[in-house]
């Protein structure tokens, strides 16, 4: 059983056990008038990793921070953070938690320094901790030497990084990041990343990441769940859902494919399906099969291979396949 | 519940003094503030800028600007500004950010004014020397202390609920000041049509009013206002509504 050391601001060293529950919800739902934000959402996610929330706009991922936070109350069923009831111990909730939510929220009038040395007061941290861990925090961020400019005349990566600093100043069990890579360069969204899975990996801090970018979560997260109209759609590990979504797959480009040979492929067991477009073809397969009986039909079918790819669905394909069935129903 | 609450005064002031985009030119406004009740003005009236009837007319006014102005930045402001879901996400109560907010405008415009009214005592002895000393009237100067604090209370209070109700720290000022010249101008109009009868009477009356009575009268009311007006603002501000806003 994988354990951690972690020690909070004031408090004793505390063991935590990687697989307690981090959150746990029971048909949680929040409606507002007749729009159902979130609708029956029961999951449990376990401590010590990172999580992917993912869903199109308006989906009801940000209502769902608000609900875990304890910003929104309910209309019916129920969630538990860190051991604590959202609607009673709400309190105790947001002080064990970091939120980075759709606003970087901080005070641009003010430094670097002075936006967490008010957080730092905040979460009771004394004066001697506090300079410790924000020089701690801003040097890890390349941030140190400036962290007496105006934060109005930075840039969205930097307000980000500081943002992310906010968070993590009082050592939090869990953070819940709203799309935190959002408008990020590529650079600096990368090194935000490593950030966050050296954050779970050392410190052992559960995330809850709600995202647009799929390649991001397919990276980051051990389990994900993606919701649509408020209600769950699905959630389970990245390989879970490329199962789910058909196992492996092989892409072939060339010439030839003609209409009997996509036929035969289709009527082998180990495919699921077959798209033709032009010079490309993708063939979707059952599991994980030896897939050289199919190159040896496709080659006696007289069909000129160029190029040849085995691989596993994107969760990106994934979540596209979900969101069209989720239409359909 | 103490220490969150001076947490938060302490970072309303900082970004109050911060709203010009540094220190420098915030504490030159407050100087020209402090420089014109001062100085500026009571050299114009001359001793009798420290007669009762000046200050209740004076100090019992400036509050209420310096209170409005900065109790809109707090509120309509933070919500602009967008940082006020992330402190409504911290570990800080409702109270404690709501009170935190009050007590900085309160302790601002009332420190303002307080400070004003001492400088200009001094302006006054030094550009017109007597043989003692000249201040305010003590139970005059101990009644517009409180009645100042209370104003500024009350100002702030009101500005809690009509800043929460804007979409932005300039909207919020604008019906502020919808609201002061509904409170202040629609009494003068109304003493228009009163007949001119009843005003003669009360009128003469009035010399045989106890100003002190008055003035007491005139703090229980302000209390009271007070009380009710910040009992409306803590039902107001929770965040399950403000998030929803």
């Amino acid at each position: 059983m994988p354990e951690i050391e972690r020690r909070l601001p004031h408090q004793e060293k505390e063991t935590i056990n990687m697989n307690q529950t981090a959150i746990q919800t029971d048909h949680l739902s929040r409606a507002f008038g007749a729009i159902r934000a979130v609708d029956e959402i029961s999951m449990e996610i376990p401590h010590g990793i990172i999580f992917g929330f993912l869903g199109p706009n308006g989906a009801g991922k940000t209502t769902t921070i608000r609900l875990l936070l304890g910003l929104l109350e309910p209309d019916s069923g129920s969630a538990e953070v860190l051991g604590c009831d959202t609607r009673s111990q709400a309190d105790e909730i947001r002080a064990r938690s970091g939120a980075l939510l759709e606003h970087s929220g901080l005070y641009e009038r003010m430094s670097a320094e002075d936006n967490l040395d008010f957080y730092g007061r905040v979460w009771h941290m004394p004066a001697g901790e506090r300079q410790a861990r924000i020089r701690e925090l801003l040097s890890g961020v390349g941030l140190w030497k400036r962290r007496g400019e105006t934060v109005a005349n930075w840039s969205r990566g930097m307000k980000q990084k500081l943002a992310m600093a906010r968070v993590l100043l009082h050592r939090p069990e869990l953070v819940f990041l709203d799309e935190p890579t959002a408008g990020l360069d590529p650079v600096a969204a990368a090194a935000l990343r490593e950030d966050l899975l050296s954050l779970v990996q050392k410190q052992g801090v559960t995330v809850f990441l709600t995202t647009h970018n799929l390649s991001e979560a397919e990276k980051l997260c051990q389990q994900v769940a993606v919701i649509r109209q408020g209600r769950l759609v699905v959630i389970g590990s990245p390989d879970e859902l490329r199962l789910r979504s058909g196992g492996q797959r092989l892409e072939v480009i060339g010439r030839g494919f003609s209409e009997a040979l996509i036929l035969a492929l289709r009527q082998r067991p180990e495919v699921t399906d077959v798209v033709h477009n032009d010079r490309h073809l993708d063939i979707r397969l059952r599991g994980e099969p030896d897939t050289s009986p199919l190159v040896q039909l496709l080659v006696a079918g007289g069909v000129q291979i160029d190029e040849i790819r085995k691989g596993k669905a994107s969760l990106e394909e994934v979540f596209l396949t979900l969101m069209e069935e989720e239409k359909d129903v | 519940m103490f220490s969150d609450i001076m947490t938060i005064i302490r970072k309303e002031w900082k970004e109050m003094l911060l709203r010009r985009g540094n220190y420098r030119s915030s504490l030159l406004n407050m100087a020209i503030i402090l420089g014109m009740l001062g100085v500026f003005f009571p050299l114009q009236f001359g001793p009798d800028w420290l007669a009762p009837q000046s200050m209740v007319i004076i100090w019992c006014w400036v509050p209420v600007f310096l209170a409005l102005s900065m109790v809109t930045d707090a509120f309509a402001g933070e919500r602009e500004r967008h940082t006020l879901e992330t402190l409504l996400a911290s570990r800080l109560s409702d109270r404690a950010i709501l009170f935190g907010k009050i007590g900085a405008a309160i302790a601002y415009a009332w420190g303002i004014s307080i400070v004003g009214m001492l400088v200009a005592a001094v302006t006054i002895n030094i550009a017109y020397p007597a043989e003692g000393i000249r201040f305010y009237p003590l139970p005059f100067f101990a009644a517009v202390l409180a009645i100042s604090l209370l104003v500024a209370g009350l100002f702030s209070s009101l500005g809690v609920l009509v800043s929460l109700r804007a979409e932005t720290a300039r909207q919020a000022y604008q019906r502020l000041g919808v609201v002061m010249i509904l409170v202040f101008l629609l009494p003068s109009i109304g003493l228009q049509f009163l007949p001119q009868e009843f005003l003669t009477r009360v009128l003469s009356g009035l010399p045989d009013l106890n100003i002190q009575v008055l003035l007491l009268a005139v703090i229980a009311v302000l209390l009271l206002a007070n009380i009710g007006l910040i009992l409306a603002a803590i039902a107001r501000f929770q965040r399950a509504r403000l998030i929803l806003d």
